[in-house]
């Protein structure tokens, strides 16, 4: 077995409606284990409300989970206090979606990539400055960009002043959170080269998040598909794309365009739309829109189960999958 | 084109900032038949949705105009209307009749405080002169046209109380209402998910087939272009670099920056291959160029690996390199 880096176990989120609002908690995360391997890349994808972004923030703690554990390294981030939690921070950094909601547009590149620095009070002053030069030219950035500001650069250039604001504190662990979706396609195909580039570089072990399938494939050694807060697949990203199990997964990839028209002819639409997470159907959570359902879905929860090594699904159809 | 519903001609839209005139669209020219889809593929600042704009007359008043070129639509009446110069009340009949757009965002383009329903039937009893109940009886049959199911009790729902693929149903319904000679869809499904984007082409197709309209689809997806188009037109700083029929255009590509656009975009099953070769994602270099300080010559130069001196003097015109093909680049022949 691979050094294990990141261990997450039964991570569960309920989010309790808040002011004048009532109703049903809205059940955000659903008992999610999984694994990350050190210096590994594992892919989160699922499509809107599936809880991607929130086991994301759940495990560096920018939301409080409702249960669950985190063990990062040997250490349950959940159980940290809010010391150790700082102190844990500079381990564990974030990549940001919006490259332009992000960036604080009164600060400095300089300033904003000093900035972790210098609350986690990390080295003398010139070795803060030293150390995000030094991330300004990890993420071929010109050096004079320094001491400008966020608004003069480009989308593409302003999502790597986020990665270089993240590995200036030198993390151990990365959360990439759709690090590519708003940026136009030849620029996103430069930021993944570079971040897959410096996450084989560094030895950095990553989560990363995206909608985008063929994205995650690129970049991931592992990946997880995600729906509705529940885990419906975990497998090696080339035996993902090449041996769909979980019906779910296979309607995903069966769904994104292509030029090619073969793939198209094959195509399966689901019908119907998510459900929603205060209200999600009994047992397995994808049933509403299966092609594959039958009674027995509705009655317990599909566990999580190892079909190959390295390869899990929760479905309990897996005769009727061919 | 002969019969065209859309059909402009050396269309350049400019916008007026700081008493400068930047061209965000440059001498384009487009034309779409009934029954034909065409879409317009670039990057942000290509100037796609600019071109939209100004044949649906909704540039930023005194900030964006129409600096030269001509815009004709095929009436439903028969009778070819330039939409240039058009006065705002003659504009107003025929947006919502003649032309009708769906945006992006359907939660921004739908009014929070009245039912779908009513939203539907607005343009109906305006441009067609229905009564409330014969309109609101339109906009339940249309309802159940885009897919929703139970269309009676959801025209009595509000924008709030949808999913987003059912929005951007009802405003795919709204614009269909008054049966429009063109449609304009600007990036539809760019908002939705995969699987739901799924559903919003398959209907667009279906509908489209059966009201036999023009359309042009705006979108920065190449998997799109791929699956709901039968031509496509590529921008890149506001001038089209090359059309042509789809399938024939992702196939062999003449211009360098739709080959680059093409290989740049992440295929699914690719991944394994480029892993297990070392190798990076094909990437174009550089950033496009600000439309404030274009180079005087082609503006894909700067990132072009078969640019040449003569590439930088001066901007290639679009050359027809096979029968309904064309192409802005000199060194075509070489892609």
């Amino acid at each position: 077995m691979d050094d294990l880096y990141l261990s997450v176990r039964n991570l569960t989120k309920h989010f309790q409606p808040s002011g004048f609002s009532r109703g049903p908690a809205v059940k955000a995360l659903q008992d999610i284990s999984f694994d990350i391997p050190r210096g590994q890349v594992v892919g989160l994808v699922g499509e809107s409300g599936s809880g991607k972004t929130t086991i994301g923030r759940s495990i560096l703690r920018l939301i409080e989970p409702t249960s669950g554990q985190v063990i990062m390294n040997g250490t349950d981030v959940v159980r940290l206090s809010a010391r150790g939690l700082r102190r844990q921070r500079r381990k564990m950094q974030y990549v940001f979606q919006d490259p332009f909601a992000s960036l604080s547009s009164r600060m400095t590149i300089g300033r904003i990539l000093m900035e972790g620095l210098d609350i986690q009070r990390l080295g003398s002053k010139s070795d803060r400055q030293a150390r995000a030069r030094a991330a300004l030219e990890m993420v071929e950035l010109p050096e004079d960009a320094f001491d400008r500001f966020a608004h003069e650069f480009s989308g593409g250039q302003r999502q790597r002043i986020g990665i270089a604001r993240a590995l200036a504190m030198q993390p151990e662990f990365v959360v990439a959170d759709e690090p590519v979706s708003a940026l136009d396609v030849s620029i996103q195909a430069q930021v993944l080269n570079l971040l897959r580039g410096l996450q084989m570089r560094l030895g950095l072990t990553m989560l990363f998040i995206s909608h985008d399938l063929a994205v995650v494939e690129y970049i991931c050694d592992t990946v997880i598909v995600l729906y509705l807060g529940r885990i419906m697949e975990i497998a090696p990203a080339a035996e993902l794309y090449a041996r769909p199990r979980h019906p779910y997964t296979r309607a995903l990839l069966s769904a994104i365009p292509t030029p090619d028209p073969i793939r198209r002819a094959k195509r399966q639409v689901l019908t119907g739309d998510i459900p929603s997470p205060a209200n999600p159907p009994s047992g397995c959570v994808f049933r509403t829109r299966c092609p594959l359902a039958v009674d027995a879905c509705a009655t317990s929860v599909p566990p999580l189960r190892e079909m190959v090594p390295g390869h899990s699904m929760a479905c309990i159809r897996d005769e009727a999958i061919i | 084109m002969k019969d065209a519903v859309l059909d402009i001609s050396g269309l350049t839209t400019t916008f007026t900032i700081g008493g400068r005139a930047i061209p965000a669209v440059q001498d384009l020219d487009l034309a779409i038949a009934a029954g034909e889809t065409v879409a317009l593929v670039g990057e942000s600042g290509s100037g796609k949705s600019v071109t939209s704009l100004s044949i649906m007359g909704l540039l930023p008043r005194r900030v964006g105009q129409v600096a030269a070129g001509s815009i004709r639509l095929r009436c439903k009446s028969g009778q070819t209307t330039s939409l240039t110069g058009l006065d705002p009340e003659s504009l107003r009949r025929l947006r919502g009749n003649d032309v009708a757009m769906v945006f992006q965002e359907p939660m921004t383009s739908l009014n929070p405080v009245f039912t779908v329903g009513e939203q539907i039937a607005e343009p109906i009893r305006i441009h067609l002169g229905k009564s409330h109940r014969s309109a609101a009886a339109d906009a339940v049959r249309l309802l159940g046209e885009v897919g929703i199911p139970d269309p009676e009790r959801r025209a009595k729902q509000y924008p709030h109380e949808l999913s987003g693929g059912m929005r951007q149903r009802v405003t795919i319904a709204m614009a269909l209402a008054c049966d429009p000679q063109l449609l304009i869809a600007d990036e539809p499904t760019t908002a939705l998910d995969v699987t739901i984007q799924a559903q919003i082409l398959t209907l667009m197709a279906k509908l489209q087939a059966e009201r036999s309209m023009a359309v042009l689809f705006i979108t920065h997806n190449l998997g799109v272009v791929a699956e709901i188009a039968d031509r496509v037109a590529v921008m890149y700083a506001g001038r089209i670099v090359e059309t042509g029929p789809v399938q024939d255009v992702f196939d062999h590509p003449r211009h360098p920056y739709t080959k680059g656009l093409l290989r740049s975009v992440p295929k699914l099953g690719e991944a394994a291959q480029l892993k297990a070769q070392g190798r990076d994602l094909p990437t174009i270099a550089g950033n496009v160029p600000s439309l404030r300080h274009l180079p005087p010559g082609c503006a894909f130069a700067n990132r072009c690996e078969l640019a040449t001196e003569s590439c930088r003097a001066a901007v290639p015109v679009l050359e027809e390199v096979s029968s309904g093909r064309h192409a802005r680049c000199i060194r075509w022949r070489e892609v």
